[in-house]
């Protein structure tokens, strides 16, 4: 293996300055990334409570219904784009370096351009709401027509502002997909074999190469939308012998393949802390690793199951039927390994474990019922209804979302260098798994009975579900205070956290918490064993028993 | 511990996971049954199929959950680390075995499951063929319907920003209210003047898009009378939530009548919640957000009642 050498670096600043400038430490841009998407994630949280206000009853009576559209198009835009991707983004900047004992990402600069551009599409998104007209109404999906027919007739018009945020948030995801896949090929610390990495990032692995295969078709279906807006080409349009159809193949080419680059790196956090809060190995850990890339060969050919109602001929219909049920066998290989892992171990119930539960619990629920979706005459039924809304709300909130909070608790030691409060944590937890069920359950009911999505008013025998659905939103809504509170009041003034307070292996806890700057530096240990060696006495690394010592000896005197 | 004991020990083991096993196949039983209730009225011949296949899955999906739960409850229950105890448990890497198993079984769960859905969907094939015709070189654009694939009942469906309108070519009515012969096959050509739209009847459990640029035909058949709602499922615009119709299933005599009846009624708007709400925002100083004007409503014969009673 060998190790890149580096230009020297201006030496950064330290204190809080550095979060707000363009700075190339990945772990300074790892916080920069997380704390920019709940910014994000506020709004759009704010966003879904306007949304659940206008449904707690029957009639279009909160807001207009143009307003409405405009609402959960932002929702759904801002929570993927703006939240989702950054936050996962974020916690790969904080956790592959120095999981894989490298000193920075392969390209700092291009990393902090990737970065830089989030804020810069998030201010043109937000935006877009004070201009003439409005924002974007067509949904997240901005199917043409409706996303082509720019009502205001302006040049700069909502919609326009929106495929321009989305192009730029597809060249920021390349940026760092690139980065990150380069230094976890090239960048792993002696010793460290692909069988020796931590699953973390062999998901991150999985995920960004999906990314990278994916994200071109988005980006070149976006551009034709906006050509056929802004400059009235006929890509899309059929009376100028377009075709609206094809764009839904060019979205959801990229657009499905990103539900597993947001649950993938979710499974690695699950497939890291079940064995540090279990005291016991990872369970099949080749096998966990290696179904990651089962995943992504099969996530890319799955993109036609939400097109079945669009007009696809049988033989499609059943071809990606049996490629997305296959899905189902390596995840379910990684949900019984999983188990497999707390199966007899000395289970520690901490607020993260909490959350990894939580979110496995939800994910199990989300894959039940897409299995559901996957059968082509059930799908018939459900498609474009709430049943898909309360399931990818289960994927992304219940499993993805619960799984990044059981990793911001977790890896908050080791960054910040302070404990957050478990009181605080755990009543987060309590409320963001009632709440989200109270939530998302009985969207299930609403589509089975036929209640379309997206819709700003309902028929009165929808009355019942949505009004518990809104409560559920709102208390979906209180649960973050909890975890702000704690967030804020940790950084300031929580206990200071030592370099491994989990008493977890991994190459990031044999650093002291938070690390410095180029992380190991020099003194890269040789890794000798496999991560996750719980009970098995091998040490991680060689030399592991001096490193500590120096550690510990760090921390007395401090 | 003496082997003796370690038998019993196994012997209550496997008693107890028997007995829990037959506990969670008993539910799953129950909300396999149970899931039918969640789902609308059966009225058409695809409903009974979409449903066995949900119950089906539905009782699947239960024991699979509960499955996955108890050992979850299980292990929080019973795998606790004592208070202190920071020393790690007894590790256990894998086991290939297992591993085969649980990638195995489910492997043959869902190809069952989709060998299951492919004969279900082939039932629904023969109700429901789709055909995609592109309107610039077929023979719709001149007006006429092939005569050998012309059903007992042929409806134009046209969907607009944001009404529905139903034409019965063979009896020269046009309507915004869907009517019906129950039990008689009919065939809708769906087409789209403007966006997207979904034509969409829960109670029939069929959905298709309506896409610019295409007629597609589709084929129902009712099999029960009564009224159903049929709703818009494919994001049309700021009106989508209201551009719903009402679909009237009724026997084949009061169906002919109607068709009679509503051939003499003269022209009239048809039924467009969205023309009334336009009306009254543009009159607002300001109006909001951009929309794009609702289309004008189709002149029909029959608009039918908006505020009569559907079942589902």
């Amino acid at each position: 293996m060998t190790i890149a050498t580096f230009p020297p670096e201006p030496k950064p600043e330290q204190g809080w300055g550095r979060y707000f400038g363009f700075c190339t430490d990945a772990k300074v841009i790892g916080i920069q990334y997380i704390v920019t998407a709940f910014f994000f994630f506020l709004i759009g949280g704010l966003l879904a409570m306007v949304i659940r206000g206008e449904l707690i009853t029957p009639q279009s009576d909160l807001v207009d219904r143009a307003v409405y559209n405009g609402i959960y198009t932002m929702h759904g835009t801002i929570m993927l784009f703006l939240f989702t991707f950054p936050v996962l983004n974020g916690l790969n900047n904080l956790l592959i370096p120095t999981m894989i004992g490298a000193p920075d990402m392969a390209f700092p600069r291009l990393n902090a351009v990737a970065f830089w551009l989030v804020p810069i599409f998030g201010f043109l998104l937000i935006a877009s709401f004070f201009v003439p007209g409005g924002p974007a109404y067509s949904g997240w999906w901005s199917y043409p027509p409706v996303s082509i027919q720019n009502p205001a007739g302006n040049l700069i018009n909502g919609q326009g502002m929106w495929i321009t945020a989305v192009a730029l948030s597809g060249v920021s995801s390349i940026m760092g997909a690139i980065n990150f896949v380069t230094t976890i090929l090239r960048m792993r610390a002696p010793g460290m074999t692909f069988f020796r990495m931590p699953v973390f990032c062999w998901t991150a692995l999985a995920a960004q190469s999906l990314q990278l295969i994916g994200l071109p078709a988005l980006t070149g279906g976006a551009i034709m939308l906006l050509m056929d807006l802004t400059f009235g080409t006929s890509f899309y349009r059929a009376e100028g012998g377009g075709d609206p159809v094809l764009y839904q193949h060019f979205f959801w080419f990229y657009s499905h393949p990103a539900v597993y680059v947001i649950i993938l790196p979710v499974f690695g956090i699950f497939s890291e802390l079940f064995p540090v809060y279990s005291r016991k190995p990872l369970f099949g850990y080749v096998y966990v690793a290696l179904a990651s890339f089962i995943i992504v060969g099969l996530g890319l050919i799955v993109w036609v199951h939400h097109m079945f109602p669009s007009g696809v001929a049988q033989w499609m219909r059943n071809l990606f039927m049996v490629t997305t049920m296959l899905i189902a066998v390596p995840t379910g290989v990684k949900v019984f390994a999983w188990l497999g892992t707390l199966w007899g171990g000395k289970l520690r119930l901490t607020t993260p474990m909490l959350f990894c539960l939580g979110g496995l619990f939800n994910f199990v629920f989300a894959g039940i019922t897409g299995i559901m979706l996957a059968t082509v005459p059930v799908d018939i039924h459900v498609s474009n209804t709430y049943f898909v809304v309360g399931h990818f709300h289960y994927v992304i909130y219940g499993a993805a979302v619960m799984g990044i909070f059981a990793a911001i608790y977790h890896w908050f030691p080791k960054f910040i260098g302070r404990m957050p409060y478990e009181g605080l944590g755990k009543l987060h937890f309590l409320l963001t798994f009632i709440g989200a069920n109270l939530n998302f359950l009985p969207m299930h009911p609403l589509g089975l009975m036929g209640m379309p999505r997206r819709v700003s008013s309902y028929d009165p025998e929808f009355t019942f579900w949505n009004v518990v659905a809104s409560l559920g939103a709102f208390l979906l809504g209180v649960s973050i205070i909890p975890f702000l509170l704690n967030m804020l009041s940790a950084w300031i003034r929580g206990p200071k956290a030592t370099h491994n307070p989990w008493n977890a292996i991994g190459l990031e806890w044999l650093l002291p918490s938070p690390p410095p700057e180029d992380n190991f530096g020099e003194d890269v240990p040789t890794v000798i064993s496999r991560p996750y060696g719980y009970g098995l006495g091998k040490p991680l690394v060689e030399h592991q028993d001096e490193i500590e010592r120096k550690l510990e000896l760090q921390e007395a005197s401090a | 511990m003496t082997s003796s004991s370690t038998r019993s020990i196994n012997a209550t083991a496997v008693a107890g996971l028997s007995l829990w096993v037959g506990v969670m196949v008993f539910i799953s039983h129950w909300m396999g049954e149970q899931a039918h209730r969640w789902l609308p009225v059966q009225a058409s011949t695809a409903a009974p199929l979409v449903d066995d296949l949900f119950s089906f899955e539905t009782a699947i999906g239960t024991f699979v959950f509960l499955g996955v739960v108890s050992v979850m409850v299980w292990v929080m229950l019973f795998n606790r680390a004592e208070k202190y105890d920071d020393t790690d448990a007894f590790p256990i890497e894998g086991n290939t075995r297992l591993e085969v198993i649980w990638t195995a079984i489910p492997f043959v769960l869902v190809m069952g499951i989709a060998f299951w859905t492919i004969r279900a969907s082939e039932q629904l094939g023969t109700l429901g063929p789709m055909e995609h015709i592109h309107l610039r070189n077929s023979v719709e654009e001149v007006g006429g319907y092939p005569g050998d694939r012309l059903p007992a009942e042929q409806v134009e469906v046209i969907a607009r920003q944001w009404s529905w309108e139903f034409r019965y070519p063979g009896s020269n009515v046009s309507s915004t209210e869907l009517h019906l012969a129950v039990n008689e096959p009919v065939t809708f050509r769906l087409v789209s003047e403007d966006v997207l739209h979904g034509f969409y009847i829960p109670a029939f459990r069929v959905k298709q898009d309506v896409i610019p640029g295409r007629a597609i035909d589709f084929n129902v058949t009712p099999t029960r009378e009564g009224v159903y709602r049929l709703r818009d499922s494919q994001f049309s615009g700021t009106w989508f939530a209201a551009n719903q119709s009402d679909v009237v299933v009724e026997s084949a005599e009061e169906h002919q009548a109607w068709l009679e009846q509503a051939a003499r009624s003269p022209l009239q708007p048809g039924l467009s919640l969205a023309i009334s709400e336009y009306a009254t925002r543009q009159a607002r100083s300001n109006p909001g957000w951009a929309t794009v004007p609702p289309a004008h409503p189709p002149q029909v014969n029959v608009p039918g009642s908006p505020s009569q009673p559907h079942q589902a």
